[in-house]
């Protein structure tokens, strides 16, 4: 067997979106030696896709401070974020931002020069009263695209070295003390593997919203770094928590922005009824986006969805005439005539609840540290491990996130988990650790199954399945027989992959092969998914379920921990105690 | 174009904007040797969208028709 070629950096960052470029940062100007791994050009990672804004409490335009917003992201999380993590993300919001403002970050301007903010859904002033907070800060709709851009810069004049279209497979441990010593990578254009040892390794893989038939999330949100940490035996926490945005066009899942119904636009089921009127009498169309995401679940489920499949609802638009469609909501005719196929001044546009932004992932703290539990402790170290970003669960959005508290995420959480990376490596010896004799194996055996199966399952079909069981047994709004049998399902669904076969066995930039090991990935995702929502007997946040209406704080405000082995599962406690303010006491959540 | 370059081609199509993706995706089944695409790839997403979209006609001259088909498609 020959051997696999090694590439060694102090620092082994996968993924280039904003989490993993902020990471970068701060290690490359650490003068380390950074190698970044991404599947596609940095500027193409899916953080491009952003549009609503950073939230930072700058008071640039209303009064704010960081307490109100912990107090609304500790609402809005229903209570399952982590207090600690929460406080330390609002206390580091502002200077995140701007230090991004200094990089070069374009961001809109008040008449002063001063940042301009706007408010967002969930972000208050003085602790939840009825006074929105203005705390968004944006580049018009392209707030991601800036983002990913300045960061790109930064990081080449650092000398960040980016490895572009290299897929990471599996992470190598050691299996002497679990230390993470880096991962096995696939170069794309040569089809070879090689090593990239570090003496930290941080996923920042982003979200793996493709687990669902109708998701507003790019084709390469397949959840590689959750794939890679459960194989590696490492649990994934709350990943019954998905977010759901109610209006994705149905069919394509291009998520229609929540300001049309601001403007006016409200949901129709097949009987031509706006039936939010019964379900929110207030808000109607404007509640927020779990309720009206259930009360469309409830309808299609009864039976009043709209078309041929009855399988969808119906967003009315054309009433507000060509001047506000073509000018206050510029993009959406585009959108619906696209993928649609419907033109909205006259039409309306057929749209389903669409999975948005992944709650869970790989544990880890506000230091970007992965934990564990092991003997003892919960949250035992796991040594040269780091998460940030969408794959990561630190836990700063518990069970539902707060719009543009995502972003902030990324820098606070990025940075901070550069900074403590930069410490970790300088306490450890000069030399590389010696790699175990089985480094790679894994990844290398996956690969001879692939190109030694003679015949199969077709990877296409096995995805599609995956993604039909999770919308149909998983979604928006959850019933315990639903669940049950979706668990089966899925594991049937996981027994196909393994058997999947490729035709064209090349080496040289194959892409069946690529989506045959992102498969892998989906397969651990879905099943963490499935299984902990199945397991927690209650509703709270981004979890719905019929048969347990209700929050149950005694018994469930704890994080789920899923292990691929068995399928397992084990709970730790919610950090309540926040780093040196008043914890926040769980009420209902109404807004 | 051998499997390779089409491969490749491919990939450049996986994007941060899954409208891109869809309408790539769409794309490719139709042309999927279509080596002029190449060049419109290395666009940023959002300026790729907007062209594409028809909201934007800033692109070189001679890719006019391979906009063309794009937004028919
Ligand atoms: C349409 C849309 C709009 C949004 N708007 C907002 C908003 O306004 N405000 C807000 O706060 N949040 C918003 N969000 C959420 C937010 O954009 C994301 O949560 C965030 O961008 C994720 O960033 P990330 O750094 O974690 O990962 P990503 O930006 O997804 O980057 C992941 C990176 O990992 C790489 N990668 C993945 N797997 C591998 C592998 N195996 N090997 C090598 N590299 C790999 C990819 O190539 C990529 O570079 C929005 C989300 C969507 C879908």
């Amino acid at each position: 067997m020959s051997e696999l070629a090694v590439r060694r950096f102090d620092a082994v960052v996968v993924g280039a979106g904003g989490s993993g470029m902020r990471a970068a940062l701060e290690l490359a100007r650490a003068n380390l030696k950074v190698a970044v791994l991404t599947k596609v050009f940095p500027t193409r990672s899916h953080t491009v896709a952003a549009q609503g804004g950073i939230a930072a409490p700058l008071a640039n335009s209303t009064e704010d401070n960081w307490h109100w917003h912990m107090y609304d992201t500790v609402k809005g999380s229903d209570y399952l974020g982590d207090q600690d993590a929460i406080e330390y993300m609002c206390r580091r919001a502002n200077e995140v931002v701007i230090e991004l403002e200094h990089m070069g970050m374009p961001f809109d301007r008040l008449e002063n020069g001063k940042i301009y903010q706007r408010p967002f859904g969930g972000h208050t002033q003085d602790y939840g009263s009825a006074k929105m907070a203005m705390r968004a800060c944006a580049v018009a709709d392209r707030t991601g695209h800036a983002m990913l851009h300045t960061l790109y810069q930064q990081n080449v004049r650092a000398n960040t070295q980016f490895f572009v279209e290299w897929m990471a497979l599996d992470l190598i441990r050691d299996s002497q003390d679990g230390a993470v010593i880096g991962v096995a990578a696939l170069e794309m254009e040569t089809g070879e593997v090689s090593i990239f040892q570090g003496k930290a390794t941080l996923f920042a893989t982003g979200g793996a919203g493709r687990i669902y038939a109708a998701s507003t999330n790019a084709f390469i949100n397949t959840g590689d770094g959750l794939g890679m940490a459960a194989r590696a035996g490492l649990p994934l926490q709350d990943m019954e928590f998905w977010q759901f945005h109610p209006t994705g066009v149905y069919g394509a899942g291009v998520l229609i922005t929540e300001g049309v119904r601001g403007e006016g636009g409200y949901l129709l089921n097949k009987d031509g009824e706006r039936f939010m009127e019964r379900y929110a009498p207030n808000a109607k169309d404007l509640a927020s986006r779990d309720v009206v995401s259930r009360a469309m679940t409830t309808e299609i489920k009864e039976g009043r969805g709209c078309g041929p499949e009855a399988d969808h609802v119906l967003l009315k638009l054309d009433h507000l005439g060509p001047e506000v469609i073509n000018h206050r909501l510029p993009g959406i005719r585009e959108i619906a005539i696209k993928f649609a196929n419907t033109d909205p001044i006259r039409e309306s546009i057929p749209v389903v609840p669409t999975v948005h932004y992944q709650m869970g992932g790989v544990p880890a703290n506000y230091l970007g540290q992965v934990v564990a539990p092991e003997g003892a402790s919960q949250e035992a170290i796991v040594p040269g491990l780091y998460a940030a970003g969408e794959c990561s669960c630190v836990s700063v959005h518990g069970a539902n996130r707060l719009g543009t508290n995502s972003l902030l995420d990324l820098l606070v959480f990025g940075k901070s988990s550069g900074e403590q990376m930069a410490k970790d490596i300088r306490t450890l010896p000069r030399p590389h650790r010696n790699l175990p004799k089985d480094a790679g194996e894994p990844s290398r055996a996956r690969l001879a199954r692939l190109d030694a199966a003679g015949g199969g399952e077709r990877v296409a079909d096995v995805a599609i399945e995956l993604r039909r069981t999770m919308q149909a047994h998983c979604g928006v709004f959850r019933f315990p027989e639903d669940l049950a049998a979706g668990v089966e399902k899925m594991k049937q669904v996981a027994a196909r992959a393994g058997r999947v076969a490729i035709e064209d066995k090349s080496k040289m930039f194959n892409t069946a092969r690529v989506e045959a090991l992102e498969l892998d990935n989906l397969v651990e995702t879905a099943l963490a998914t499935i299984v902990s929502a199945e397991a927690r007997k209650e509703s709270r946040g981004a979890q719905a379920r019929a048969d347990f209406p209700d929050r149950d704080d005694k018994n469930w405000m704890r994080h789920t921990l899923w292990y691929k082995d068995g399928g397992r599962l084990a709970y730790k406690p919610v950090h309540l105690k926040p780093m040196t303010v008043a914890s926040f006491e769980p009420k209902v959540r109404t807004y | 174009m051998d499997r390779a370059a089409r491969d490749r081609l491919k990939w450049k199509c996986r994007r941060g904007l899954l409208e891109l993706d869809l309408v790539l995706e769409r794309y490719l089944r139709q042309y999927p040797e279509d080596a002029e695409l190449a060049e419109l790839l290395d666009l940023p997403d959002n300026d790729l969208w907007d062209i594409v979209s028809g909201r934007s006609d800033r692109f070189d001259g001679n890719l006019r028709d391979i906009v063309t088909r794009l937004r028919a498609n």
